[in-house]
């Protein structure tokens, strides 16, 4: 989805925020979003659905939220969405309707073997042979999307070259839209600066980043 | 480190909120709470332990261990380069937005910094939730167009032939990069030397200095 959260290749929104002895949370309220957006997952996620969420915010909105409030709008998108809340309960947190519950909410012991165990992307199902390999030249598809993805704008229609392998992982692009996990080959690509932002760059840089199979064609 | 931008007022400060809207957002969080354990989507118990885990257990210090055996024990370092996650799990560090995890090293030739451009995914289990300035607007859009220049502003200055790498989290790979170990660190411990590795020159915008 086109939205101001692909904002790589920006350069005027100023000095970057460095903040002496930040403290994790900065507020209480802070503190019960991150742990409601993690403890909620069991119904709300998967976390691309909840990225995904935050990208649908209207830019403005966006652009004028601060991280957590940005979760808390979206755990309020995705709530809806799944027909869990409705508007009228969010403005005055009273519960209206109840939906039956699949299952009882993750309990303490459960979020802690999430945290420590994790949620691998890695799928053993799938497809697992990669077409491209290491050195191999490829093009970024400009594919439009309405939906999730994380193939940003910055290297839409480059070219870069394949650095690394990664094994297949699930594709964010339908696993956000319960479109299955279509785990595919994952590539390392590097771009030179010069290829990202212009001719005329001389500058010694580059970016890699991660990208699917299905964002990728060869090229020469 | 540079200090001048350090609690600038900014309007894309990501954390600066005034009492008002505090208290405003405070009332807001507390009716979906509220709507949440009632429903039956969270356990109150679930919550503590979420604010407790990432207040107390994870944090930069876990990612310093990481960095300061690969300083001193040089197949640790050639395990955690070839396969981060197997390597970084044997000093008990894993799990959630660690699963797949990638070391990069910074050398007299190469400098590594990371971002994500998208949202702020960060490796959580070495280093633990990230700082504002990391989620901040100014530093996803601008260091992979102009990288020399955000670490400028993080009082980092390289020469021009030192290859600058940005690595922009797009998937669920999570980036800890192993900064240079400072000379003038010869005779100090795995653990002295793990005092002296902070949060930022495991993201790529600062070096570490000698004590």
């Amino acid at each position: 989805m086109n939205n101001i959260h692909d904002m790589g290749g920006f350069t005027q929104f100023g000095p970057i925020p460095q903040e002496t002895d930040e403290p994790v949370f900065h507020s209480d309220w802070e503190r019960k979003v991150f742990a409601m957006n993690i403890a909620s997952l069991a119904f709300l996620g998967p976390v691309d659905r909840a990225r995904h969420a935050v990208e649908r915010m209207n830019t403005k909105e966006y652009i004028n939220s601060s991280y957590y409030e940005r979760w808390l709008r979206g755990i309020e998108i995705m709530g809806k969405d799944l027909g869990y809340l409705t508007d009228e309960e969010i403005a005055t947190g009273k519960a209206i309707q109840h939906k039956e519950m699949p299952h009882p909410p993750p309990n303490a012991e459960m979020v802690e073997g999430l945290i420590r165990g994790g949620a691998p992307a890695t799928r053993e199902d799938g497809r697992l042979e990669p077409v491209f390999s290491v050195g191999d030249i490829v093009l970024v598809r400009n594919l439009e999307s309405k939906g999730h993805t994380r193939a940003t704008n910055y290297v839409k229609g480059k070219v870069g070259v394949i650095i690394k392998f990664n094994g297949s992982h699930l594709l964010p692009d339908t696993h956000a839209h319960d479109l299955g996990d279509n785990a595919q080959p994952l590539y390392t690509v590097r771009f030179e600066a010069k290829t990202l932002w212009g001719d005329n760059v001389d500058r010694k840089d580059c970016v890699y980043i991660d990208l699917w199979e299905d964002y990728l064609e060869a090229a020469e | 480190m540079s200090t001048h931008n350090h609690d600038t007022p900014n309007p894309y400060h990501d954390s600066h909120r005034d009492e008002a809207q505090n208290k405003a957002l405070a009332e807001r969080v507390d009716k979906i709470e509220a709507l949440l354990l009632e429903k039956g989507l969270v356990a109150q118990d679930a919550l503590d332990k979420l604010a407790d885990i990432y207040e107390n257990d994870l944090g930069p210090m876990n990612g310093a261990k990481v960095v300061a055996r690969a300083w001193v024990d040089d197949e640790y370092k050639k395990r955690l380069l070839e396969d981060a996650t197997s390597a970084i799990a044997e000093l008990g560090f894993s799990g959630l937005q660690g699963e797949h995890m990638v070391a990069v090293e910074n050398t007299p030739e190469v400098h590594n910094v990371v971002v994500c451009t998208l949202c702020s995914c960060y490796p959580w289990p070495v280093l633990g939730l990230p700082p504002s300035w990391y989620k901040s607007f100014a530093y996803r859009s601008k260091v992979v167009i102009e990288p020399r220049e955000v670490l400028k502003e993080f009082g980092t200055t390289l020469p021009d032939d030192v290859e600058v790498r940005v690595w922009d989290s797009s998937a669920e790979i999570r980036y800890l990069v192993i900064p240079e170990r400072p000379e003038g660190t010869e005779n100090l411990s795995e653990t002295e030397l793990a005092d002296i590795v902070n949060r930022d020159s495991m993201i790529g915008v600062t070096k570490v200095a000698a004590p």
